[in-house]
């Protein structure tokens, strides 16, 4: 498997990426130039997470405009299976590639810490190497994940089974208190409707080596290799 | 000429800036706030003299880059 990572002015998580992929688990990694244009040498394409641009105007809107953004819309379209991570989730709404917006933080702060969210569909590109309603320790880092949509696009969401991870206790109970930073109904991570697009706030690449004492992440990316297997066969 | 841009949360979008704020001045005994929005300014400064080009130049910038359709919305004054 080989997966693109892209570097944006500002993006901080790039090399973990490449650090997870290629050295933890042993596949092809490159990192491209948000000035680049090709795509075609990739399996897969990661936005990492950081500060592209400063944040400047919105979180992800300027980095949307990157001349490499323009082929990540096409190798979408044509089912390519894109991963943003964090920044990279606000890079894709702000790009239109999924669905809604991000608020600031419901209590202002940027919240750095661990927290537990749940798979709540297992049978997807990224997550297909977990169990259903499995509850995961994943850390976020973030002050703009107060996810937003208007209630015919929060419709859409739940009737193309699009809302993969949501915020909840360590027991995998969605509640109010579980919900750090706000988001419309705990949702931690959504995916497109064609389904090989995925956006989401917490950091799996953070949480994928003993070394850190938590692994969570690993199986998301075995995940990724499982469905390209898939496609090709 | 120049363009003063607003770009505002839409309304019924939770603005927890703005909450905050409200919340501070009603601490400072400021009783007379119901709420408050926060939004940004922009001041842009244009080398267009025609109103009607200048006009259609800043509809297009703040739709395509200045502000998000999904969250908020935005008016200008040219001067």
């Amino acid at each position: 498997m080989k997966i693109g990572i892209i570097t944006f002015p500002g993006s901080n998580c790039d090399r973990d990426c490449r650090h997870v992929v290629k050295t933890v688990l042993g596949y092809q990694a490159h990192l491209i130039w948000h000035q680049e244009t090709s795509l075609s040498h990739v399996d897969v394409v990661i936005l990492p997470g950081g500060f592209s641009y400063g944040d400047y105007l919105r979180a992800g809107a300027i980095a949307r405009f990157s001349p490499i953004m323009e082929s990540i819309r096409q190798f979408a379209e044509k089912g390519g299976i894109v991963l943003g991570i964090c920044n990279g989730f606000q890079i894709l709404l702000e790009a239109g590639l999924l669905p809604g917006a991000m608020l600031k933080n419901r209590y202002l702060s940027f919240i750095c810490q661990d927290v537990s969210i749940k798979v709540e569909n297992a049978e997807t590109t990224f997550t297909n190497e977990y169990a259903s309603d499995q509850v995961l320790t994943m850390p976020i880092a973030h002050a703009e994940g107060n996810y937003y949509a208007d209630p015919m696009t929060l419709s859409a969401l739940h009737d193309h089974a699009q809302i993969v991870f949501r915020y909840c206790d360590q027991h995998g109970d969605v509640t109010a208190e579980a919900n750090p930073n706000g988001s419309l109904e705990n949702i931690a991570g959504i995916r497109n409707k064609a389904g090989n697009v995925l956006g989401m706030m917490p950091h799996p690449e953070r949480c994928a080596e003993d070394v850190f004492g938590k692994t969570d992440g690993v199986a998301l990316f075995r995940s990724l290799r499982h469905a390209l297997n898939q496609m090709v066969a | 000429m120049k363009a003063i841009i607003y770009v505002t949360l839409k309304s019924g979008i939770h603005d927890p800036q703005g909450h905050a704020v409200q919340q501070s001045l009603e601490t400072f005994g400021f009783h007379a706030v119901d709420s408050v929005r926060i939004g940004k300014l922009l001041e842009v400064d244009l080398n267009e003299t025609d109103h009607t080009k200048a006009e259609a130049v800043v509809k297009a910038m703040c739709d395509k880059l200045l502000s998000n359709p999904v969250i908020e919305d935005y008016r200008f004054e040219l001067s």
